[in-house]
């Protein structure tokens, strides 16, 4: 075998000195011609060992080569050979398409012939041909990435740092970039792939996983689920109650994982866990065994999902009063100009449902969530929270709505105390349930130990805690979820739900927005928005069916949906 | 296609690269559209026609004891003068509270013995009351004050037919390099540096802290780009985009605001050249403290414009600070620039006081660049 193109030995990073180290003792290799994924919780060190890698950052310990080269000293001479793409890449928003391309073609010192050649190349391969003059800042953020990437392949580098790439991005423009990449691959580049994503991190022939800074898994993705063959099911044949149910499996020793997909539920169980005896409490329900993901195997060797209930179940009070909690959109339209956004968008959410709101980058989904929460004028129709018109009494109405938005938007400067507070005093809690409610706010989401720092400098996992605190702290009827879990590891996506499921079950109900199509799975209906259009709608399962194999994953449904609306509409 | 990387150590095509991108997102954002050409021809006005130190009306309360033809004559004259504006009245009393109230800037009595003791050397005939809450007016309402007695003396002794007073010395007031005392004259000048400033500081800062915000800098770290090619880049595009404000704002001085230059135009480009890059390694240095655009722009506020507002010499005279303050003058570039600037413009090539400041200038420039230099890392941490 070839030299590897990066060999690291014992490395180590702290950023401050007494803090937990950022990376600690790491060693692998990486060679040419093969993706490989580096996959982490949030906080595991991902971006801090890309930057590492690149130069950017110092090490503090150990020994690191990458191409031939230290990174620590021959950081100019690697760069000509290395390419790397930070998590929100350094695209001039202001500069066109080409502009960019020139920008990167300039600094990589590529001209002339080749240079034309190489633009014309990029642009196919991206597919960006026909926005060319379009400004970068313009762009969906699935065609930001591509464009992104076509500026690290100027000139094809020996080796391609991603990170996260696909944060953010539609599935088919996820699937796309895994193509390109794919592409690049074959012609001996070698990449590493940085995400959150674990069925991507499923694709790679190779995965590095980090957690806390240590390196916990290096190898195959069937080597690191091959253990777990024989412990994963569905639970199928559940009428209702697949939330409670599921919380109730989750707090038996005997399961180590566990989400809601579509009409099942899929567990893991433990090593010599005795699954028969979970039924028992389940009539007419089978376990059916199903081939292990990697996500189901990256929760065991974390140590599974957290068990601890939601203490939102534990509120009766909600469950029993038979408050309005339901949404309905009406014929919802919205133009910017001559661009409809959102055309005759109808439906309608039960209270305690969960409804998921799912489609490409600039299909419309986020103008409609803007319009059902009154932050966006529709242009013509009606939306309804709670039996509350939002055009004819929208302060009824927005009282009764808690919104998470996909941008962290909690004031960065001030404490989590203080945030907590701030929400308590604009939502118009009293005195007296400011302190009880911020006490059970602080106990339900774990943020005790952050509780005077800042918002703005505590991890993304606890940011989106706290957000989601913030949200729910006046007890909504109806709570809106922006991309809520987006860049946020597994495990801290099965607690969100954790909650998320509590408060549906206690009468809740909750919209969602995501990309992330294993979440839609969650969901009890979804809506898919394409082109402005509600082009489906249903239960996943309806979803799948509709695309026409009930056994497909919904990303697959998805795609498929949403290529054929996209024949129609060229056909018509 | 060969994909045999280069490692030349300074590329000329990279600079170029990283120039053509700024200039292309300075046209693009009306914001340094605006910092560049609306801002200079905006304070070019406000302190060309809006503020002015120079004389204006003032009111004063006139009291004549006694009419007499040396009164009337007097009061004729004080009518006819174009800096007051009188209010008259036969007892002073009737016009103290108009004083009191600030509606008068002074009152001038004479007495009833006016027209006895008017030509007499060595007395005093009239009494003059200033309003001294305002200390600057005060002396300017008696100036004038004391300047039309000695005229309306000079004409009645003249209409008598006599020397009949010949002061012992005669002053004659003779103003060089600003003739009309115009302040706008001084103003224009000085306000081009306060427009270097702003580009020069303010806004090179606040580009670099908005590229660590969103991110570009990271990626742009990541190529094969060295110190020396990005601060170029950053350099040249600001440092045209200035003189372009500068040429902009004289071309305006001179053209709107009849403001003379008797220097030549090189020696004022080779001095606004100098500051130019003096600000510009200020605004570099402030870029390599913090990457948050907020924080940028204050601290090229407090640490940039504002002294060099204040201690230039541009409004406020550094001659008239308290010591400490002179001393802390010494440390702020514009106090070089802003005097080079007035000679320049008002009096011409005036080496001996160009020369000091322009090697001061380059001093500071330097010092501004070498620390940018050893502070600026091509790394994040």
């Amino acid at each position: 075998m070839t030299d590897p193109l990066i060999s690291v030995a014992g490395l180590g990073k702290s950023f401050r000195v007494g803090d937990v180290p950022a990376l600690q003792n790491l060693t692998f290799d990486v060679h040419a011609g093969e993706v490989t994924g580096l996959v982490g919780p949030d906080g595991a060190g991902k971006t801090t060992l890309l930057r590492l890698l690149a130069g950017l950052l110092d090490r503090d310990a150990g020994a690191v080569r990458v191409c031939g080269l230290d990174p620590r000293n021959s950081a100019q001479r690697l760069h000509a050979v290395l390419s790397y793409m930070p998590q929100k890449f350094g695209l001039y928003e202001d500069l066109t398409v080409m502009e960019n391309l020139s920008l990167y073609a300039d600094l990589r010192e590529v001209s002339g012939k080749s240079r034309t050649e190489r633009f014309e190349t990029l642009l196919e391969f991206t597919n960006l041909h026909p926005f060319t003059d379009r400004l970068a800042g313009a762009l969906s953020g699935g065609m930001k990435q591509k464009l992104g990437l076509a500026c690290s392949l100027i000139r094809k580098p020996r080796l391609l740092l991603l990170d996260e790439p696909s944060v953010g991005v539609d599935p088919i423009s996820r699937r796309e970039l895994w193509h390109m990449v794919q592409g690049l691959v074959d012609d001996g580049i070698g990449v590493i792939w940085s995400t959150a994503y674990l069925d991507e991190a499923e694709l790679c022939p190779r995965v590095l996983v980090l957690s806390e800074g240590q390196k916990i898994f290096d190898g195959t993705p069937q080597a690191m689920t091959e253990p777990l063959t024989g412990r994963t099911f569905h639970l199928t044949g559940m009428k209702a109650g697949r939330r409670r149910a599921l919380d109730d499996l989750l707090a038996s020793p005997d399961v180590i994982d566990g989400v809601i997909e579509g009409k099942n539920l899929r567990l893991v169980i433990r090593e010599g866990g005795d699954s028969d005896t979970l039924l028992e409490a389940f009539a007419n329900t089978k376990l059916v065994p199903v081939r292990p993901r990697f996500e189901d195997a990256f929760m065991d060797r974390l140590g599974g999902a957290r068990t601890s209930r939601s203490p939102f179940r534990a509120s009766p009070d909600l469950a029993k009063s038979d408050r309005d909690a339901s949404i309905r959109a009406d014929k919802l339209t919205k133009t910017f100009g001559d661009f409809v956004a959102a055309r005759d968008i109808s439906f309608e959410v039960a209270r305690g449902e969960i409804y998921g709101l799912i489609g490409p980058n600039g299909a419309g989904k986020s103008t409609t969530f803007k319009m059902l929460c009154g932050l966006l004028k529709p242009t013509s129709g009606h939306a309804s929270i709670a039996g509350f018109d939002l055009g004819q009494s929208p302060s009824e109405a927005r009282g009764r709505l808690g919104y998470m938005a996909q941008k962290f938007s909690l004031y960065g400067d001030l404490s989590v105390r203080q945030n907590l507070d701030f929400f308590a005093g604009v939502y118009g809690l009293t005195a007296e349930q400011r302190g009880a409610t911020i006490r059970q706010m602080i106990s339900t989401f774990d943020l005790n130990e952050l509780i005077n720092q800042n918002a703005g400098t505590i991890p993304l996992g606890h940011r989106q805690r706290l957000a989601l605190a913030c949200a729910v702290m006046h007890r909504p009827n109806v709570l809106f979820l922006d991309e809520p879990t987006s860049g946020v590891d597994p495990r801290t996506r099965r607690e969100f739900w954790s909650h998320i499921n509590a408060l549906a079950d206690s009468g809740t109900t909750i919209i969602v927005t995501t990309h992330f199509m294993e979440e839609a799975e969650y969901c009890d209906r979804v809506g898919l928005i394409y082109e402005g259009n509600m082009i489906a709608e249903g239960s996943p399962a309806a979803l799948k069916a509709a695309a026409g194999d009930p056994g497909m994953t919904l990303e697959n449904a998805f795609i498929q949906l949403v290529s054929a609306s996209h024949r129609d509409g060229a056909a018509a | 296609m060969s994909d045999d990387p280069t490692h030349a150590v300074f590329s000329v095509r990279r600079v170029q690269g990283l120039v053509r991108k700024e200039f292309r997102q300075v046209l693009r954002d009306p914001s340094n559209f605006a910092v560049a050409v609306i801002l200079p021809a905006l304070l070019l006005f406000l302190f060309g026609y809006g503020v002015s130190f120079d004389p204006r009306h003032y009111n004063v309360g006139l009291v004549v004891e006694q009419a007499t033809p040396q009164s009337g004559s007097f009061t004729a004259a004080l009518t006819n003068s174009p800096f007051f504006d009188a209010t008259y009245a036969r007892d002073r009393r009737v016009l103290e509270p108009a004083l009191i109230a600030g509606d008068l800037h002074a009152i001038i009595v004479l007495p009833a013995d006016f027209a006895d003791q008017a030509y007499r050397s060595h007395s005093a005939p009239l009494q003059v009351i200033v309003d001294g809450s305002d200390p600057n007016t005060a002396i300017l309402v008696q100036g004038y004050i004391e300047l039309l007695w000695v005229n309306w003396l000079e004409q009645e002794s003249l209409s008598r037919g006599g020397a009949m007073i010949t002061p012992p010395v005669t002053i004659e007031h003779r103003v060089w390099f600003n003739q009309e005392l115009a302040s706008r004259n001084y103003l224009v000048p000085g306000s081009i540096a306060i427009i270097l400033t702003l580009i020069g500081s303010l806004l090179t800062a606040l580009v670099i802290a908005r590229e660590w915000e969103r991110g570009t800098m990271e990626a742009l770290l990541a190529t094969p780009v060295n110190i020396a090619e990005l601060l170029i880049g950053k350099l040249a595009p600001y440092f045209l985009l200035g003189m372009g404000s500068m040429a902009l704002s004289t071309v305006l001085a001179i053209v709107v605001f009849d403001i003379p230059l008797r220097g030549s135009p090189a020696i004022l480009t080779l001095v606004s050249a100098v500051y130019m890059l003096t600000s510009l390694g200020q605004g570099l240095l402030i870029s390599t403290l913090t990457r948050i655009q907020l924080v940028a722009a204050q601290v090229s506020i407090l640490a940039a414009f504002l002294p060099a507002f204040y201690f230039s010499n541009f409004v406020f005279e550094g001659d008239s600070m308290p010591v400490a303050l002179q001393w802390v003058s010494y440390l702020v570039p514009a106090r070089y620039f802003v005097p080079s600037l007035q000679t320049i413009f008002l009096t011409g090539d005036v080496w001996p006081i160009i020369l000091p400041n322009l090697a001061a200038l380059s001093g500071i420039a330097l010092v501004f660049f070498a620390i940018t230099l050893l502070r600026t890392r091509t790394r994040l941490d």
